[in-house]
């Protein structure tokens, strides 16, 4: 067993976190106090490929591997969520959505652009009533013709009002006997007549980022647009999951780094009965458990990523990183804010950003109620994963640097 | 046109140091590039980039991956070698000037050289000077912009940086040149690059394929190291009848502490 990163991973991890030092870390207060997307993040990101980071190179991608995508997620998380979130979206859930399950038309027409960042992703499959449950979905596809038509609000969307194109999980089939039947998966172009979006603002946290809205009104798809079979949709969403829940594993991980290296520089430095809080044992307990589960979520990850390098199926262990690390960066970033005491309870120092950002991965890409019954039925012997009428690729180096 | 940037593995300058037994210990902290090389490194891919040509990072000792080496190639450089000294040699820093105006010799056909200024671990400033006496070459330190680089008239005219102004200066090429920060805004290693750097086998020239003998003798030795004394802190709080008072105070310690 080898833990140790190769060359190529470890640099990448040091290009971003490069990256977020520069330029995401000097402003990222203002834009969060904004409620606003600084709007460099998306055109930089594309400038530097990190939108297309762990796409093959024949596709407009720069042919890494899913273990550097997860690294690439823990520094951007590092300096803030929102900008994990758009790999999460942009990446995990359409791009790998499209690479998975897509028509080889559909990959060479959706994926260079939003490879290179010409084009930005989306997922819609939360609505209004319907979240840990998916199946309760009521937005409908019709079709009609060479097309569908698509109605219906989806809810919570990250990047509502910046993706092109959106993977969107609509009910085909209303007369489906089992309720998770009768959907299926399309791929969305939000410049369609009838879609609108908006964004929601008094979010507790990731601020700096855009979720929101996104409804159709009698929206026109054509049949090519269909991703996979009809029919397949609930899978695919699933299957989705796999990839968006390995990205907020591993932007939480970061999380947590980034709660306990401003926790060690600021025991260090602030002094109480005349010695750094660093010297006092409850201090020094805090930081031990943040060592501790950072080392833990990173294994974890890791496990999950080398898994899908191997084209092995990883729901369980993705399942597993997503649930312990961001349990886990919630914990450790309230316990940033007490080692900071009054002054963690201010803007002044990142630590309160941090707790408001954890909050929301403890709920989003499957709460940890969700994660928790899941482990607990494979555990049991309830749950097993069956093979998929498509899995996400595995990565060979090869393969995946060819130019055409 | 070939243009040569010198590049040094350094301590990330975000590690603890301290001194063991005489020698700095840095325990696990990773190994970087020198930070002042990468604005070496940016400058010639730039003027690679405008006149055409390509760039060779060269880089004397470092470990067996040369962290230094492997981010020029990342950032875009079209080769890179290791000059490799017995231990012992290499804690001479004059052993490295050697090396590495032998090697440009070496690589022929070299109109510049790049170096960042000077390294974050020995801070010395010295290696350029050093290898452009040997090599015989102008050198033109403190380098803060380029003015103008004419490859066919064979000129490159740059501003110097200095703590009372600036400088401009020019020279016959070829020429060492090291750089200061304000120069540029170097690039981020592009992803195309980390697999290259990845990939690459850096080969590894050995004093005797530079034609150096194992007693090049140094112009200087390093004698001892010593940890600087720490700063002590204190704060002194000024009263006073009135704020007139308590400024007049707070003027005076100032003056007397030579901060005004």
């Amino acid at each position: 067993m080898d833990f140790e990163l190769n060359e190529e991973q470890q640099m990448v991890a040091r290009m971003v976190r490069d990256y977020v030092t520069k330029e995401v870390a000097p402003t990222i207060k203002e834009w969060d106090r904004k409620q606003e997307m600084d709007p460099q993040v998306l055109p930089r990101m594309a400038e530097l490929g990190i939108l297309g980071v762990s796409l093959p190179v024949r596709y407009g991608g720069q042919g890494m591997d899913y273990m550097s995508l997860g690294l690439v997620c823990e520094e951007l998380e590092a300096g803030d969520t929102s900008l994990r979130v758009v790999i999460s979206v942009h990446m995990g859930l359409c791009c790998y959505a499209i690479l998975q399950w897509g028509s080889e038309e559909q990959k060479l027409k959706y994926l260079p652009p939003l490879a290179m960042g010409e084009k930005i992703g989306g997922y819609c499959l939360t609505e209004p009533d319907a979240g840990s449950d998916p199946a309760a979905l009521v937005s409908t596809a019709r079709r009609d013709g060479d097309d569908y038509i698509i109605n219906g609000e989806k809810m919570w969307i990250s990047l509502a009002t910046k993706a092109d194109y959106m993977i969107w999980i609509a009910r085909t089939d209303p007369e489906a006997k089992k309720r998770s039947g009768g959907m299926s998966a399309f791929i969305l172009e939000t410049d369609s007549p009838g879609v609108t979006s908006g964004d929601i603002h008094g979010k507790l946290g990731v601020r700096a980022g855009s979720t929101g809205w996104v409804n159709c009104q009698d929206v026109r798809v054509p049949a090519a647009n269909l991703l996979g079979e009809e029919g397949e949709g609930f899978k695919i969403a699933m299957s989705c999951l796999d990839n968006g829940r390995y990205t907020v594993a591993a932007g939480a991980t970061g999380l947590i780094r980034a709660s306990l290296e401003a926790s060690v520089r600021y025991a260090k430095e602030r002094h109480t009965f005349g010695v750094p809080i660093a010297h006092h044992q409850l201090i020094q307990q805090k930081l031990a458990w943040m060592a501790r589960d950072y080392e833990a979520a990173r294994l974890l990850y890791l496990k999950a990523g080398w898994r899908k390098n191997q084209g092995l199926r990883n729901t369980r262990e993705t399942g597993l990183a997503k649930w312990y690390a961001t349990d886990a960066s919630f914990k450790a970033a309230s316990e940033a804010v007490q080692v900071h005491g009054g002054y963690g309870f201010s803007d002044e120092y990142e630590v309160e950003r941090f707790l408001r950002n954890a909050r929301g991965a403890v709920i989003y890409e499957g709460s940890s109620e969700i994660q928790q019954i899941l482990q607990a039925g494979y555990a049991l012997g309830y749950r097993e994963d069956r093979p998929l009428r498509k899995e996400l690729p595995p990565y060979d180096p090869d393969e995946w640097t060819r130019e055409e | 046109m070939k243009i040569v940037v010198c590049v040094k593995e350094t301590i990330d300058t975000a590690a603890s140091l301290s001194l063991q037994d005489g020698s700095v210990f840095w325990g696990d902290a990773s190994l970087i590039i020198n930070p002042w090389d990468e604005f070496a490194v940016e400058t010639a891919l730039l003027l690679t980039e405008e006149h055409g040509g390509e760039v060779v990072a060269l880089s004397a000792g470092g470990g067996e991956k040369n962290e230094a080496l492997k981010h020029a190639l990342a950032m875009g450089c079209k080769e890179a070698i290791q000059l490799s000294a017995p231990e012992d040699m290499q804690e001479k820093t004059p052993v490295v000037p050697s090396m590495l105006a032998a090697a440009v010799q070496k690589i022929g056909d070299v109109d510049l050289v790049f170096f960042g200024r000077q390294s974050t671990d020995e801070e010395t400033g010295l290696t350029p000077p050093q290898t452009a006496r040997l090599l015989n070459w102008p050198a033109l330190t403190q380098t803060a912009k380029v003015i103008a680089h004419d490859p066919q008239g064979q000129t490159i005219e740059v501003e110097r940086l200095f703590e009372n102004g600036r400088q401009q200066a020019k020279a016959a090429l070829p020429a060492v040149v090291s750089v200061v920060k304000e120069i540029c805004e170097p690039r981020y290693p592009s992803f195309m690059g980390i697999r290259k750097a990845a990939r690459a086998i850096i080969p590894k020239w050995e004093l005797s394929d530079l034609e150096l003998s194992s007693t090049v003798d140094s112009a200087w030795r390093s004698l001892r190291l010593d940890v600087p004394a720490s700063r002590t802190k204190k704060v002194e709080m000024i009263s006073g009848e009135s704020a007139a008072d308590i400024a007049g105070t707070l003027v005076k310690r100032l003056l007397e502490e030579k901060v005004l």
